[in-house]
């Protein structure tokens, strides 16, 4: 939270409608995006009920559980969205396209494309973790065995949730995140977890404002929860009447009609919302630096899907240096987003601003051809004189680059009430007289950080040979056991 | 009891209008922790106001239901656990915990025919007596516990197994959900450390009736949990030190009720006729979105906070984020510069309307 995204909570509880916190979309929209919407047993960590899913909103293929206690039955659930999930991989990557060899020597390729999944909310997210996390240890022979499918399928579903925690991915979205990254409403955060009661003060039907629009969205008999947890009424009332039937009939297929019947009306609307919510998406405009965030999750997929084969071992909790390392780089990930965001869209910019740390306004005065003549070389030193009403809070001597043009930079000179004088180091071009049009003109709307994308430095983490006893010494390398093979899923 | 509760107790029986007051659980109690600055909250707490039915009243239901799968679930948990005197129990407190379990009587206090309340909390009471002296191996199966709310014995049957070691009791908490990996949704952990702390609470205070030191009861207690994804039991020590101390601080401030009701109009009664929501209104309310998981009384509380326009209901980082300002429109007065801000808020003020100008400037003058 910050007083920019609560003072626009305040206007859209003032407008009756969500105000916007982004003026253009800061993550990737593949074309064809896997939408799965999952659906949990109650009083259950991870027993699949059903899940409606495909790339094609008019067609979705519905998966059910008959009997959700049935191990034999959720195994082939697990086999029959492996299909689904495994199909997506592999039609969504494209072609490997060269990069050239490496440092080492060695050809590198990254694909075109990557699969994308997503879900209604961060429930929906986390029981793609869990799901994942209870079938990736399956073995496919001997005892216990299942099909070959169900492992891959869950270390699919484990790479995805781990990638969901790097700031910026876009392979698997929770769509109540998206929306809220771009829109503020005027209800708590608590609320906006609710995915049809998000869109409803986004986008609200014809003749309701956003509070009516809300309020329809909270009653489970008009707009069933987007899962994964189901509404207790349904679940006493329908379900368990139609799931009993299933099993008094032995499995006759017209008991599972009406169980899918069931299942599926408190999928639907669901299904919809998460399309109106991608359509919303899909209206703004791609901030400059998604395709470069969605090139490091090429990367990462790549990576992945090469040594999928040879089996990567994902280990069910990281060691300490590991764990050390993995928060340092989401730290790193998460400031450069961060910056990149403030570069791509002036409305997150503007929080720099608020805090002091950019500024913006017009140029007073402009020195282009300024030389430095102290040193034993002359050397360009450009000097422009900026109007601000801004509250600047940055130092003499404090760097800063150009939001337009980060590859202009400078240095403040000073600073006072409504003003600052900036120095310019960078981006001149090479010669003792600037490009043109390098150094702003007089009358010229700029605006100036402190904020550098990538200015965290490199992690400097020990060996995991040489972790130190307080975490647990060097750790064993992580090999997985038949008791993970074996591991109940009931 | 003090003396300020025998003179708020009349009281809070004309405020129930002739209803019995409601009985208290260890998760009423537990929430009663929840919003501890409410004193809405507090008096129809105290006085065992049935609150599920005054919002129903009011138009304002919570769907706070539980899934039969859920129930049934935990229901054969808790069954599997319990078993043969609680033998799986006992293997996970000697082999997990390393606990030096020898000999243990079991002794269930489930209820026998006919029989009160007040019977089974002084069978409870005669057992525990019988093992705080002899210092044995004792597993105790649906103890009749009793807290006072407010002046009002509040008889508490948990789930719950209490068990005494060296001398030691310790409170055991069989839950249904998953600690996978060892780690459990932290929300659900969170709750079912509260409800134990109302446990411990009420056993400290029996044993300290029973004329024993109350610290014989743990402060560390045991959730009993399934492992990952099976129905295998694993036991977890959880410290309930911190939800003890909220807990003890909120009952204290629940008998001091009387002088919230010092302010408020004699003949105040919340009967469920038509004068009710003046009455519900009559005392101030502190409403915050976590009252949505935690009180009946949510939807009645913010449809009012939402119709005079409190900050509160955008949540408390909005709120703090606004230096405190309390409703929407003095925020925005502030930030469209159509109010003078008082001398107070003059830095709230000038950042909301930097904050305001910012935004107008990046949205192109749209804002
Ligand atoms: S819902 Fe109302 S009565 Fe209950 S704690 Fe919140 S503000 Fe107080």
């Amino acid at each position: 939270m910050s007083v920019l995204s609560a003072l626009a909570r305040l206007e859209a509880v003032d407008a009756g409608r969500a105000r916007p916190l982004a003026t253009v979309r800061h993550c990737h929209l593949a074309d064809a995006p896997l939408l799965m919407v999952p659906l949990r047993l109650a009083g259950e960590a991870a027993a699949p009920l059903a899940v409606l899913l495909g790339t094609d909103r008019a067609d979705p293929a519905l998966l059910v559980v008959p009997q959700p206690r049935n191990r034999d039955l959720r195994f082939a659930f697990a086999a029959e969205l492996a299909k689904v999930v495994l199909e997506h991989v592999e039609a969504s990557r494209g072609a490997a396209e060269p990069l050239g060899p490496g440092r080492d020597g060695e050809e590198r390729v990254r694909y075109t494309g990557a699969p994308q999944i997503l879900v209604p909310n961060g429930g929906g997210a986390a029981f793609l973790r869990l799901l994942g996390r209870s079938t990736r240890f399956r073995r496919t022979e001997g005892p216990h065995a299942v099909e070959a499918a169900v492992p891959a399928l869950g270390r699919w579903l484990t790479w995805f949730a781990e990638r969901r925690d790097r700031p910026g991915s876009s392979l698997l979205l929770a769509l109540t995140d998206a929306l809220r990254l771009h829109w503020a409403t005027g209800q708590s955060a608590l609320e906006d977890a609710n995915l049809a009661a998000l869109l409803g003060w986004i986008d609200p039907p014809a003749g309701l404002d956003g509070p009516a629009a809300a309020a329809r969205a909270e009653d489970p008999l008009r707009c069933p929860p987007a899962g994964p947890a189901t509404d207790p009424t349904f679940d006493n009332e329908v379900l368990a009447p139609a799931i009993a039937a299933w099993d008094a009939s032995g499995g006759d297929p017209r008991a599972e009609a009406r169980l899918r019947a069931a299942l599926e009306s408190q999928l639907v609307p669901t299904w919809d919302a998460a399309w109106h919510a991608v359509d919303l998406l899909r209206a703004l405009p791609p901030g400059a630096s998604v395709a470069d965030r969605w090139e490091r999750d090429r990367d990462a997929f790549t990576l992945f899907h090469a040594g999928f084969a040879e089996g990567v071992p994902q280990a069910r909790r990281d060691s300490a240096v590991a764990a050390a390392r993995r928060l340092h780089r989401l730290e790193r990930a998460q400031e450069e987003y961060d910056a990149r965001r403030a570069f791509d869209d002036p409305l997150v910019m503007a929080e720099y601003r608020l805090t002091g740390q950019a500024f913006a306004g017009t140029v007073a005065e402009s020195d282009p051809t300024r030389l430095d003549e102290s040193g034993k070389r002359p050397k360009l030193r450009p000097r422009v004189r900026i109007a601000t009403p801004d509250p600047v809070r940055l130092e003499p001597g404090a760097t800063v680059c150009s939001a337009d043009r980060p590859a202009l930079k400078g240095r403040i000179v000073e600073s006072g009430a409504g003003d600052v004088l900036v120095e310019l180091t960078g981006g001149l071009g090479r010669k003792l007289v600037p490009e043109p049009g390098a150094v702003p003109a007089e009358g010229d709307r700029v605006c100036f950080t402190s904020v550098v994308p990538g200015s965290f430095g490199p992690a400097r983490f020990p060996e995991s040979a040489d972790t130190p006893w307080t975490h647990g010494g060097p750790p064993a390398e992580y090999v997985p056991t038949d008791s993970d093979a074996a591991e109940e899923w009931s | 009891m003090t003396e300020n509760t025998a003179d708020t107790a009349p009281d809070l029986d004309r405020l129930r209008a002739g209803a019995p007051p409601r009985n208290h659980d260890a998760r009423t109690i537990a929430a009663l922790t929840a919003n501890p600055g409410c004193a809405r909250r507090g008096v129809l707490d105290a006085a065992g106001v049935d609150k599920d039915a005054v919002a129903r009243h009011l138009g304002f239901g919570t769907p706070f239901g539980q899934s039969q799968f859920a129930l049934a679930r935990g229901n054969a948990f808790e069954a599997q656990v319990k078993a043969d005197g609680c033998a799986e129990l006992l293997t996970l407190l000697r082999d997990r915990l390393g606990l030096a379990v020898a000999e243990v009587f079991y002794d269930d206090l489930a209820v026998e025919d006919g029989e009160s309340r007040e019977a089974r909390h002084a069978r409870t009471r005669r057992l525990l007596a019988r093992a705080l002296d002899s210092a044995e191996g004792t597993l105790f199966d649906h103890p009749m516990l009793r807290l006072d709310i407010a002046g009002h014995p509040a008889y508490l049957e948990p789930d719950v197994i209490a068990f005494q070691l060296g001398g030691r009791f310790h409170v055991v908490e069989i839950k249904s959900f998953a600690v996978v990996d060892g780690q459990a949704e932290p929300e659900q952990v969170a709750a079912a450390a509260r409800q134990a702390a109302v446990y411990v609470l009420a056993l400290r205070r029996l044993v300290a009736e029973l004329g024993h030191d109350p610290a014989r009861v743990a402060h560390e207690i045991f959730l009993v949990c399934p492992e990952d994804f099976s129905n295998r039991p694993s036991a977890t020590p959880v410290d309930v030190r911190p939800q003890l101390a909220v807990l003890e601080r909120q009952l204290a401030r629940l008998t001091r009720v009387r002088d919230i009701l010092a302010d408020l109009p004699p003949d105040l009664s919340f009967a469920l006729d038509e004068g009710l929501g003046d009455a519900v209104r009559a005392v101030g309310a502190r409403y915050a979105p976590e009252c949505v998981s935690g009180c009946e009384m949510a939807y009645f509380c913010r449809d009012e906070a939402r119709a005079c326009g409190a900050t509160g209901v955008l949540g408390r980082g909005v709120r703090d984020d606004l230096g405190g300002v309390d409703t929407v429109g003095a925020a925005l007065a502030l930030a469209r510069g159509t109010a003078e801000p008082p001398a107070e808020l003059a830095e709230t003020a000038a950042l909301l309307r930097t904050a305001a100008r910012l935004r107008r400037e990046a949205l192109g003058g749209a804002a």
